[in-house]
Order: C-alpha cells, then structure tokens, then sequence
C-alpha cells in the first residue's frame, strides 16, 4: 500500500547533509556518505597535520566567519580542538555552554537557536543530549548555516569517529582486510556507531563488538558487525583494538555488577591484547579510566595510539569544517546564480 | 425534525445491512428504512446518491484535552473535529488536568458538551485517585455521573494488588476497564520499537515484550476477577495472539489497536519525524500485519484514533524530547478507506470497528441503525478527494502527520439524535 504520510520534516539526516552536488553542507552522520567523501576528509585533514608542525599555524579558510561551539552537554576535548580548529582556520569562535543555563530558565531548543542564527552565526558546532537533535537543527534553521554534529545522544559522533579512521589510516595504511575490534559499552556509545559506519565504507574486512550482552545494541545483524562476548575470541587475529569508556553510572542501572568484573573480563590487559595480531595498535576515545577499561602498561605501551588520536582531532575538525563552508558557499552561489538567471528571465518576458 | 435521507448506500455492519435506500428520522430518532410511513412529510430531504450512510462512529480514548491546557484543544474544538470526521461519540480519556477521578469534572464536561451540542462524550473516569495506582477512585460515583468505564491510563500500577483491587471493585459495579498494558520497567525511557532501527537512530527501544508482559499480567488476573475488561491500543502481533486465546477461553476480554499502527510502521520515524512518536511506538512490518489479521478476524473489535492532539511546538524539539500523540480524528475515516482500497478490510468491516465494535465494547446502546434508536449517523462521500490543510482542520491539534498530503473520502453530514450536527 502506498503511504499517505508526508512528513512535515525534512526526512532523511543522510540527504540533509548534503548538496545538491553531493558536497558536503552539514556534518550530522557518516550514514549515507560515500567512500569518496570520507576520504576527501582524510586526505583533506593530512594537509593541516603538517600544518600543525609549522610556527604559523593558520590558514584563512574561514576568515570572517562566526563559528559557534553550542555544547549543550559538558564537554572538554571535543570543544577544545573545535575551537582550535576554527581559530587556525581564522574563524571568529564563540563558545557556549549552555547544558543549564538556557534550559533553566525556561527558554527552548528553538529559541536559543534562532538567538544566536540572528546574530549572524555561520556555523554552529553541537552536542546535545538527544539523538538526532542535530537533524533536527539542520532541519529547522536557515540552510546556510552549517551544523557540525559533535555528538548527539547514542546517535553520532562523526568527527570522532573520523579521527579515529585518520589515525588506522596513518598506521596500517589502507582499510582493505583490517579486523577491527571495538570493546565495552556500545549499546550507549555514539562513537560506536559512528566507526562501524566509518569502517563498513571505508572497507575494513570485520568489524567485531565485544561486550557482555547488557551493553550490546540488538539487533546486531543489520548493522555491519559481528558479536563476540569473550575477549579471547573477539581479539583473535585483529589489526585494531578500540576500547570506550565505561560511564560509571552503568553500574547503577543493573547493567554490571561491579568495575572489578568488568576489568576481569573486558579490560585490556597485556595478556588479553596478545590475542589480536603482534602488530596490533590500540585505541580509546578518551577520557580513559586506567584499571577499569585499559591496563596502564596497555595505555601508555607501545601498540597504544591514544595520543595520537588526540592531536589528529583538530586536523580532522579542520576539514570537515572547511568542506562543510565550502559546500555552502558552493551552494549559495549557484542559488544566487539560478536566482540572477530567474530575475533575467522574468525582466526579458517583462520588457518583451 | 422530520428528516429523509434518499438513495444512499446505507451500511449499517450490525444488521448485516448494506443497501441502497431511504432512510427516515422524526423526533430525533430513526423512523423507518425504505419506504416512508404513511403521512410522513419530512421538513428536510438530503440527497445522498453516490454516498454512504453509516452509523455515527464511536471512538474510545479521545483525548479531549478540557479542563486542561486549551492551546492543545477544547471540548468545543475537539467535538466539531469529530463531527467532521465522523464520531458522533466520544469516550475521552481521563487524564485530562485534573484528571477524571471525581464526579465534579465528569459533570463539568457533561455539562459542557450538551452546551456545546456537538459530538457526544461518554467519560473514562480515572480508575484510582489522581492516576496513581495507589487508591482507588470512587468508582461507583463515576459511573453513576455517566464514565461508562474505568482506566489508569498508562500510568502504571505497578503492584499488583492494587491492580486486583480495581478490578474486583470495578466488576462489583459491572463497570468495564480500559487497559493500556506495558510493562513500565521495560519501557524506561523507550520512545521507539527495540530493532535495528532504533539502535542505528540511537533511540531507546521498547522492546514487542514490554506489551506481552504488560498483558499476560493482566490476563491472569481478568481470569481471577472476571472483570470486563477492553485492551487499547495495542500494537505487537504477540499481543494479538494472547487476545485471541484469551478470549478462545472465554474471558470477558475485547481490544483495539489504532489506525496509526494499523497503517504506519516504524519506518516514518527513520529521519527523526517527531510526528510519529506516538505510544505505544509503531512498531515493525510483522507486527503491523498482524495487527491488520486481527481487525479483519475481530480478534480486535476496534479501531481506535488515539486522537491526541498538541500545538505545533509540542513537536518542535529532538525526537525523544517532542511529545507524542497524533491529531487523527478528521482523517482516519480516510485512511480506513485506504485499507478497504488496498484489500485489508471491506467497508462493513471498517464501518463495524470503528461503530458497533466499539459500542458492545464499551456497553452503549449505539452504533447501528434500526427503527427507534436515536439517530447518530453520517453521510460520507467515498471518493470525494481532499486535501489536509491545518488551517482546515476543525482540531487545536497541529500535529497531524497527514498535513500537506490529498487524502480519499470525507464526511459530508453528521446527525446527532437526528440534528443536523454538522453539514459540509
């Protein structure tokens, strides 16, 4: 039967984020972006890396435009390089905390937005507590403002993610047969789904979640992964070990009985990593919780690349900033231009 | 008013009626079919070739929104809202603020609705005090002001003998029980259907058990109260099956699910639409098969509106953040004409969930058309095409999922203990 809906939003937050041309507008999710664009990100970010290394760390890219850091979730990291990355992109950055503020006082998502799109905002960077706010942003604001998803809910956290591909990339080289393992809390994780995304465009061979069943999403099939619930067969034979963190207040939800179990039977010890393949690297998004996800000897050891991935955070939110201004600027253009063409016309039909 | 309704094609599921012919109405009650009796004169005639005469539809779980906040609706909008899509009676629900829990605010809306004389409203009084499943409502008193049933809603009672309490108290009344079950645990802070979908938006899901459990619970205790008890809303396919033995056993036991899960399936909220947050969630492919098995069977006697309508802000936030509920009252006599289009009921069969169904459900003597009952029906033109517009709609609600799209089949008049309540 055909549907009768017609959805009163724009639908899809795969086909918001994109323009006409298949640039790059909005960053809300890697779900429905091709392989091409990801790794335009990737080759994109690899220019600002060397960057980075010079004693003039600025490129004019968004000279001139206002960036906006809207956390309305406690943030950091992710703020931190967001705003690094804007300034060395010679943006002007203003940053906004407001996780109570706003709320507090009784004010909605959509007022404080339209606030700050009338002062004239170009770009605005969010996280939010519920998935698919950003879409939902994206969907309800002026289309020349770019949205920046720096996580939402248990939805997304794209530029994580990326940085995280940027990082493998660096080390392995290329995605073809890599098996890579993620490990702990998934079913609450963003950053999760946003790499088993990254991964299954990318081309990685296997992607593999371990966890005990009460921090699996279900269903999984359908999501590009296989399950494993014990490390010594989820581990086997892998190139990549991604730990998350655990949030303490799973224990309290009947979700785990105790850290100690936890750490027993999921953390990353010496002896576990040795299951995945000698040259193995090892990843966490941070904050890191020593002891319970990750042994320190495992953190601060050879194989861990958990560093790194913290300073490829700022070239990566380079270029997915500056491709999402350049997507807009591209598409303003041609609006105007196909504006100015309508406006030729319609005189031509008014003098002739 | 003497009235004649001349050449409409009159389906009324109860009689196994469904012909071509006359239809005659004095003193605000139905005179005779076919022929007119002799020396009859009628004030009025109108003309219904092409069109259908039906029972007045009945719904139970109206969201009525008075006394309460009257930007989301009003007994006055909400009644003409029915009329215009059929419903010449209400069963509204009880947790409305105040809530239903006292013959004050059944009066008040009693009161109301026969000034307002519109739609006609049947209360669902709150089954305990304030809704909150600790003590019980004056029960007898509800009925005796006019709820024709009991119900906490979907604040749930989470002890059980509590839940044994009410129905034992509610049965020594025979006053019937309107029963949302969910298990509250399960459902957390779900606001979709636990599946791949849910997971990849990152949703909370409401896992198909949290409506089995919810139900299986209830059932034993049907079994041990004999309570009369009608199931609302109902939206997986294992709750169906549990009907059905239930009530194969004999329990005195009917159900509803809503056109909403009868047409949509979890599929409209991939891309967020806050529009089809509705509870329970709309749930996946199989489920909604089912579901269609059950009505076409009668295992499910109703169709429901879940008629919950909000000012268009309600809707303008992040999904899980939104409000659920649809605006559904004006166009689900449309979208059960999609149903009879695409083959998953015939028109008695829709005209029978959404009329008699209903009304044996709920105990009113209603929702067919013989000589001498009070004459609630509709005229609907089948093929009159329309197209949703908000600023149209009869509603307060500004959440219609169906805004914008051209819909089939629309209610041209509605008569009210033979009024003419509305005319198009």
């Amino acid at each position: 039967m055909k549907p009768t809906s017609a959805p009163k939003t724009p639908s899809d937050p795969r086909s918001v984020q994109l323009t006409e041309d298949g640039k790059l507008r909005h960053f809300l999710t890697l779900g429905g972006l091709n392989k091409e664009i990801l790794e335009e990100i990737l080759d994109t970010a690899d220019s600002f890396v060397s960057m980075g290394e010079q004693s003039v760390k600025k490129v004019p890219l968004l000279r001139g435009k206002t960036v906006v850091n809207l956390f309305f979730e406690n943030s950091t990291r992710t703020r931190s390089t967001f705003e690094l990355a804007a300034k060395r992109l010679s943006a002007d950055v203003l940053n906004l905390d407001i996780s109570t503020s706003a709320t507090s006082k009784g004010e909605t998502l959509m007022d404080t937005l339209q606030n700050l799109e009338a002062m004239g905002s170009d770009m605005f960077v969010i996280r939010h507590a519920d998935s698919g706010a950003q879409h939902f942003i994206a969907s309800q604001i002026s289309p020349n403002v770019a949205i920046i998803n720096a996580g939402d809910g248990r939805h997304a956290h794209p530029t994580q993610a990326m940085l995280d591909m940027y990082t493998i990339r660096k080390h392995k080289g290329d995605f073809a047969g890599l098996k890579v393992a993620i490990v702990g809390d998934i079913l609450h994780s963003r950053v999760a789904r946003s790499q088993i995304q990254a991964l299954n465009i990318l081309g990685a061979e296997e992607v593999r979640l371990i966890g005990p069943k009460t921090l699996l999403p279900q269903p999984l099939e359908q999501m590009g992964a296989s399950l494993y619930t014990r490390m010594e067969d989820g581990l086997k034979d892998v190139d990549v070990v991604i730990m998350l963190r655990l949030q303490k207040e799973r224990m309290d939800g009947a979700l785990l009985p105790s850290e100690s179990e936890f750490y027993r039977l999921y953390g990353l010890t010496t002896e576990k990593l040795s299951y995945a393949k000698p040259d193995a690297v090892v990843m966490h998004p941070g904050p890191i919780n020593r002891g319970v996800e990750i042994e320190s000897a495992v953190a601060d050891g050879p194989q861990s690349l958990i560093l790194n991935q913290v300073s490829y955070g700022i070239p990566i939110r380079m270029a997915v900033m500056s491709m999402a201004v350049s997507g807009q600027t591209q598409q303003k253009t041609k609006e105007v231009a196909a504006n100015g063409a309508a406006d030729i016309e319609q005189q031509g039909e008014a003098s002739a | 008013m003497k009235i004649t309704i001349r050449g409409g094609r009159l389906i009324d599921p109860a009689q196994q009626q469904d012909q071509v012919t006359d239809i005659h109405i004095d003193e605000g009650r139905i005179l005779a079919l076919g022929q007119a009796p002799a020396g009859f004169t009628p004030e009025r005639t109108l003309h219904a070739e092409g069109q259908v005469i039906a029972p007045g539809l009945i719904d139970i779980g109206t969201h009525l929104r008075e006394p309460g906040p009257s930007y989301k609706g009003t007994l006055r909008s909400e009644t003409k809202a029915a009329l215009a899509g059929g419903y010449t009676t209400l069963c509204c629900r009880p947790d409305t603020s105040p809530c239903i829990d006292s013959s004050a605010v059944v009066q008040q809306i009693m009161d109301k609705v026969e000034l307002i004389g519109q739609a006609k409203v049947r209360p669902i009084g709150a089954m305990t005090k304030n809704l909150e499943g600790t003590h019980l409502s004056n029960m007898a008193g509800l009925q005796h002001s006019g709820c024709v049933a009991v119900s906490n809603m979907r604040n749930a009672i989470d002890n059980t003998l509590i839940l044994r309490r009410c129905f034992e108290y509610a049965s020594t009344f025979d006053l019937r029980v309107v029963f949302y079950p969910e298990d509250s645990w399960l459902r957390g802070d779900g606001c979709a259907h636990e599946g791949a979908l849910a997971s990849r938006l990152g949703l909370a899901g409401i896992p198909a058990a949290a409506e089995a459990i919810g139900l299986s619970r209830v059932l034993h205790l049907v079994a041990v109260t004999g309570v009369r008890i009608h199931f609302s809303a109902l939206s997986t396919a294992q709750a169906v099956e549990m009907i059905a033995e239930a009530q194969a056993k004999g329990l005195p036991v009917t159900a509803d699910t809503t056109m909403a899960h009868l047409i949509y399936t979890e599929a409209e909220i991939d891309g967020y639409n806050s529009q089809f947050f509705v509870q329970p969630p709309l749930r996946s492919e199989s489920d909604r098969e089912a579901l269609r098995q059950g009505v076409r069977d009668g295992v499910l006697s109703v169709i429901s509106s879940a008629h919950l309508p909000h000012e268009e802000a309600a809707k303008m936030a992040p999904f899980a953040a939104s409000e659920p509920g649809m605006a559904t009252l004006e166009t689900l006599l449309s979208q059960g004409l999609e149903l009879v289009e695409s083959g998953v009921l015939s028109l008695p069969q829709l005209i029978e969930r959404l009329t008699s169904g209903p009304a044996k459900a709920m105990g009113l003597n209603a929702g067919q058309l013989t000589e001498g009952q009070w004459a609630d029906l509709i005229v609907f033109d089948p093929e009159a095409s329309w197209q949703v517009k908000d600023s149209d709609l009869f509603t307060a609600g500004e959440n219609s999922p169906l805004t914008g799209s051209t819909l089939k089949g629309q209610v041209q008049i509605a008569l009210v203990n033979g009024q003419i309540a509305f005319e198009r």
